[in-house]
């Protein structure tokens, strides 16, 4: 069984399909990264994985079960996600920000427990946030903001993650800590992870399995080796390129020549 | 921590303060103690007459439509995420301006239905919107101009109204700009089980709104059921402003304005900005209403103007003074 899985799925915005017959398949405990161009339908995948916006056609299984058919506070406990668009008042502490990863196992009016808490901190210390949790969140930089965030989805013990190009905005240094911090979750909480990547290079390095979208379409996926080819990144993003080998990270990396 | 229950409680003390104040001020004055012993000893002294009869009805009816108005203002700028959010967006002054006018200038003689008019026209406003606005979701934004656009059409009936029977509009205006004259205990009947129901509820749930505030898909990715709890919190807030209208009239103001003056103190989120917006809306009514009463005594004012008038520099002077609202 699948972790997540689609089975002919199509979305339409006003007529255009924007998703066409997408089969797409997460295992447990691996990251899956999706690339594509703009405008490929990465957003609107995602999107419709993490129940924000339903297919127009098809079904999105969680754990072998119709996502539909799970009430959205379950959902919740089972599956993460971390949206590119958010919003935070200015005031919001990190350790508050956080602390709403718990809203998903709370009752109406129901405060934090001390169990909750626990794992707040926790989720704190795992982050690296510890430091910095009375700080508000709007003071922090991009690279503690994305953390904070990460730390609220872990808050929601779940196995799967969702992130929606987690390091746009972010300067080198902070991509990669966000990216190798995904890497560690993976690793030692067996998390399973779907992300949307924009750097090819990131996404051979960091991914079990990768998905590339051209058009609204599935055009291949595979093991980063698989992907990292001259003649799929012609094809999809009309770049021409060389891939090389990088020993020190152990994956394959690629340099663009001149567009096709 | 320990300052925002600090400034709860100063909002405590100004409260129990506007009250006194209201009570014990006007053409007679009463001192608190006296107001006291009224209070819970009934004798049938003239005091008795003027605080229970007139005072006490006049300033409890302040202190509800000021917490209801207030709330509807803390709730909608939270799900629609946007500071400018107020009852007036959702329609429930034009709405319910309009029913109460058609019924003062076309029926004058049914004028006892203006409040249950005037609360059906704000709910039925607040619907409509809410209909118009729905595309598979109500994104905020389009609820906001949706809003928009609704109130300026009925605001056009309400002139229209005015224009077109200029001879009745003297009996109008007080509604128009909000007054609380004349309150009797059936009033504070009214819109007492609003304001306490509205109180209970929004205590029990200001966690749903401050997930709400991180964004649509955040909210969902937590386990919250967006479009559902977007579509409560806005009857809720259509129901406290109503009530409120139906008993003083377009006083939209107040919910406004109240809001984000308790947003300056004590931040935004809503576990403290609640009961910070009961508090002060309370006082910000009783208060304004006395001066209105007091100011150009015998005459007395709308509490409308008082509200505008003092609420809006004050407001000002806060926005320049604090920087919290970012």
């Amino acid at each position: 069984m699948f972790s997540m899985e689609t089975r002919n799925l199509y979305i339409k915005f006003d007529e255009k399909e924007v998703l066409k017959d997408i089969k797409f398949k997460v295992k447990d405990e691996e990251i899956t990264t999706i690339i594509g161009p703009n405008g490929s339908g990465k957003t609107t995948l995602i999107k419709a994985l993490s129940r924000c916006l339903p297919p127009d056609k098809g079904t999105i299984y969680l754990y072998g079960k119709d996502i539909k058919s799970i009430k959205t506070r379950e959902v919740a406990t089972k599956m993460a996600i971390l949206p590119q668009i958010k919003y935070i008042s200015s005031d919001i502490t990190v350790e508050t920000l956080v602390s709403h990863g718990r809203y998903p196992y709370l009752g109406l009016g129901q405060r934090l427990g001390k169990e909750d808490k626990k794992i707040v901190e926790w989720a704190m210390e795992k982050t690296g946030m510890m430091d910095l949790k009375e700080r508000e969140v709007f003071t922090l930089s991009g690279g503690e903001k994305q953390r904070a965030w990460i730390a609220m989805t872990l808050c929601q013990k779940t196995k799967i993650l969702i992130l929606d190009e987690p390091t746009t905005f972010l300067d080198i240094s902070y991509q990669l800590e966000i990216l190798e911090l995904i890497k560690e979750l993976n690793k030692s909480l067996g998390l399973t992870v779907i992300m949307v990547l924009h750097d090819l290079n990131q996404a051979a390095r960091y991914s079990d399995n990768i998905y590339v979208l051209d058009r609204g379409s599935i055009f291949e996926w595979g093991s980063p080796q698989k992907i990292l080819r001259n003649d799929l990144i012609k094809n999809v993003f009309k770049i021409n390129s060389h891939i090389y080998d990088d020993e020190i990270n152990k994956c394959l990396y690629f340099i663009p020549e001149k567009r096709v | 921590m320990g300052r925002k229950a600090f400034i709860i409680i100063g909002f405590a003390l100004l409260f129990i303060l506007s009250f006194f104040i209201s009570v014990g001020n006007g053409a007679v004055k009463v001192s608190p103690g006296e107001i006291i012993k009224v209070i819970f000893h009934q004798d049938k002294s003239m005091h008795y007459q003027i605080i229970w009869n007139v005072r006490l009805t006049r300033t409890i009816v302040a202190a509800l439509v000021g917490i209801c108005l207030s709330l509807s203002g803390a709730i909608l700028q939270g799900i629609m995420r946007n500071p400018l959010a107020g009852p007036n967006i959702i329609g429930v002054s034009s709405g319910g301006g309009l029913a109460a006018l058609i019924i003062l200038i076309l029926f004058p003689r049914y004028y006892y239905l203006v409040p249950l008019g005037a609360f059906v026209g704000a709910l039925m406003a607040t619907m409509f919107i809410y209909g118009i606005a729905w595309k598979g979701g109500v994104h905020p934004t389009r609820l906001v101009l949706a809003g928009v656009a609704m109130s300026a059409l009925l605001n056009a009936g309400i002139n229209g109204l005015m224009t077109f029977y200029p001879d009745r509009v003297v009996g109008v205006i007080g509604f128009m700009v909000g007054g609380l004259s004349a309150t009797t205990w059936t009033q504070v009947k009214t819109i007492f089980y609003y304001a306490m129901g509205g109180t209970a509820i929004v205590m029990l749930i200001p966690r749903k709104l401050n997930i709400l505030m991180l964004g649509d898909e955040v909210a969902v990715g937590l386990g919250l059921n967006v479009e559902r709890t977007r579509l409560a919190f806005i009857i809720l807030s259509s129901l406290l402003a109503g009530s409120a209208v139906s008993v003083v009239g377009m006083l939209g103001f107040v919910g406004l304005m109240v809001p984000h003056i308790a947003r300056l103190f004590i931040g935004h989120d809503y576990k403290y900005l609640f009961p910070a917006a009961v508090l002060l809306g309370g006082s910000t009514v009783m208060l304004c209403d006395t001066l209105a009463r007091v100011l150009f005594a015998p005459a007395e004012i709308p509490v409308g103007i008082i509200m505008s008038a003092f609420g809006a520099p004050f407001f000002l002077y806060l926005l320049r003074k604090r920087e919290a609202i970012r």
